[in-house]
């Protein structure tokens, strides 16, 4: 069964604008994929739809069986933490060390401390940021906040990671380590969903590219 | 379960660090809180000394009964014993129309004016000590006397402890007015501080509700925040109190030494004081609710 499946999706904004139009695919199990289009496309808007974050106005969205697009308030929040989210201008809390953001996910799902604790620096060492984890989030670079995000988006083992334009404002040698980190992910079993819209990136994966048009799969 | 109460102690850890990471704007919320709470609490306490005091050093109302012209020596003394039998009535006093004439006659000036009169004008009459200042138990013992036989009037000196009575009720009244107005004022200083705890805390919220945090999770620290501004403020309130009370006792004694009498100030029951506490971490939880409800809607629907 597949973990993500659009069928003849539309998102209207309110004030007419229409940002996907009857969109359907779908994406398999430990699949990983980009996903591609111009600026203003509808990349972003698509990956909210799985995150719940907006719903769509016609259609049906499906993530792991569940039919998000009627899904309950009360019922997203479990959605979510099934999804590791690595959103565009993803806000650190900079309030708070590094560490203490990559646990923010496990204390939010009530998990014991010393478990948590555990997992955190397990994730953080993941994206080679363990050295750091007293560091201020502020402190870091753009790669290594990037890698952060991703560190918060894996900790609570998603079955599914979504990242919209992961790595925008990186350079080349950045950008590649994060799609490798992807790639590892990918290899244990996760689905990833990539929005991009650098070609020469996906140049490099021989993986599914799924391009969207004024808000249409053509 | 183990989760439920994780969360409750993690919402609270987070609240208390979050109001000691900045003392001062803390304080002085505590303060505004519990200097407007004082008010009506102080009034309150104030208002119980009143009625306490008005009790302990009552004169008892009295009640005059003026007799017809024409009563008998016999008559006058049975009627003196049916006033005597009634309860409520603690003394009974005969002031014959001599006595009375002579008594006017001290005032000064009033011989000239009396000697002018062939007959003495004054009727006899009974002078009735009521033993209680019951001014519903007074003017039924008013209407007792006036159906007697051979009564022209009863004059009845009643009517200031029904003054008393009502001034301590507007009194009761005010207080109760102020209090409403404050608590409106404590829900209000609540309401703001959660805004504005919610706007400094967006970003946060924001990334909590995209990693799964449930809608309550989210809204509980501010409820705790809420309640913990109510109480603190309540606590304030009760020290601000006490320690006016405290004052103002040294001198009520002192008041009480030239009186002759010993004069203390009812402090508020324990009781009392957790039922302000009370009412005060209800307020502020009220505070938090309206604030969270009308700013947590924005990022909700995110």
């Amino acid at each position: 069964m597949a973990i993500i499946s659009f069928s003849q999706v539309s998102k209207r904004y309110p004030g007419g604008f229409e940002a996907l139009k009857s969109i359907s695919f779908s994406v398999d199990p430990g699949e990983m994929l980009f996903l591609t289009g111009h600026s203003g496309a509808g990349k972003t808007t698509l990956l909210k739809l799985i995150a719940a974050i907006e719903r769509a106005s016609h259609g049906t969205v499906l993530v792991g069986g569940q039919n998000v697009s009627v899904m309950r308030a009360a019922a997203i929040p479990y959605l979510r933490r099934n999804l590791g989210l690595v959103f565009q201008g993803q806000k650190l809390l900079y309030d708070r060390s590094v560490f203490d953001n990559v646990m923010l996910p496990l204390i939010v799902t009530g998990q014991p401390y010393r478990e948590a604790a555990r997992r955190a620096r397990a994730a953080l060492d993941k994206v080679g940021l363990l050295q750091r984890e007293k560091a201020r989030p502020v402190t870091l670079s753009g790669g290594e906040q990037q890698r952060l995000c991703i560190a918060r988006a894996i900790v609570n083992r998603p079955a599914l990671l979504l990242a919209d334009e992961p790595t925008a404002s990186l350079d080349v040698a950045y950008a590649d380590e994060i799609m490798e980190m992807f790639a590892a992910f990918n290899r244990v079993g996760v689905t990833v969903l990539i929005a991009t819209h650098d070609q020469l990136l996906i140049g490099k994966w021989h993986t599914r590219v799924l391009t969207l048009d004024h808000g249409r799969l053509p | 379960m183990r989760a439920w109460l994780r969360h409750h102690g993690v919402s609270l850890a987070q609240t208390l660090a979050r109001l000691a990471h900045s003392p001062f704007s803390t304080m002085l919320n505590v303060l505004a809180i519990g200097a407007a709470l004082a008010l009506p609490v102080g009034a309150f306490c104030l208002l119980l000394n009143l009625e306490a005091l008005s009790r302990y050093a009552s004169v008892e109302p009295q009640l005059t009964v003026f007799l017809a012209s024409n009563t008998g020596s016999a008559e006058i003394a049975s009627l003196g014993s049916r006033l005597k039998e009634t309860s409520g009535v603690r003394s009974v006093r005969f002031v014959s129309r001599d006595e009375a004439l002579a008594d006017l006659k001290r005032g000064a000036g009033m011989e000239e004016v009396i000697a002018t009169l062939r007959h003495n004008p004054l009727p006899d009459a009974f002078v009735v000590r009521l033993s209680g200042p019951d001014p519903a138990l007074a003017e039924q013992i008013e209407r007792q006397f006036k159906a007697l036989p051979k009564v022209t009037h009863v004059q009845a000196d009643s009517a200031w402890v029904r003054r008393l009575d009502a001034l301590l009720r507007l009194g009761r009244t005010a207080v109760a007015l102020l209090s409403a107005l404050l608590c409106l004022a404590l829900v209000a200083v609540t309401f703001n501080t959660i805004r504005l705890q919610i706007l400094t805390q967006r970003d946060e919220i924001e990334v909590c509700s995209l990693i799964g945090a449930t809608r309550a999770y989210i809204r509980r620290p501010f409820f705790y925040l809420g309640s913990l501004l109510g109480l603190l403020g309540g606590v304030a309130a009760l020290l601000i109190v006490l320690g006016a009370l405290a004052v103002l006792d040294r001198d009520f004694a002192q008041l009480g030494v030239l009186y002759g009498i010993g004069l203390r100030l009812r402090f508020p029951e324990p009781r009392e004081m957790a039922a302000v506490l009370g009412i005060c971490v209800a307020l502020g939880w009220l505070g938090a609710y309206w604030s969270v409800s009308r700013y947590l809607l924005v990022f909700e629907r995110r």
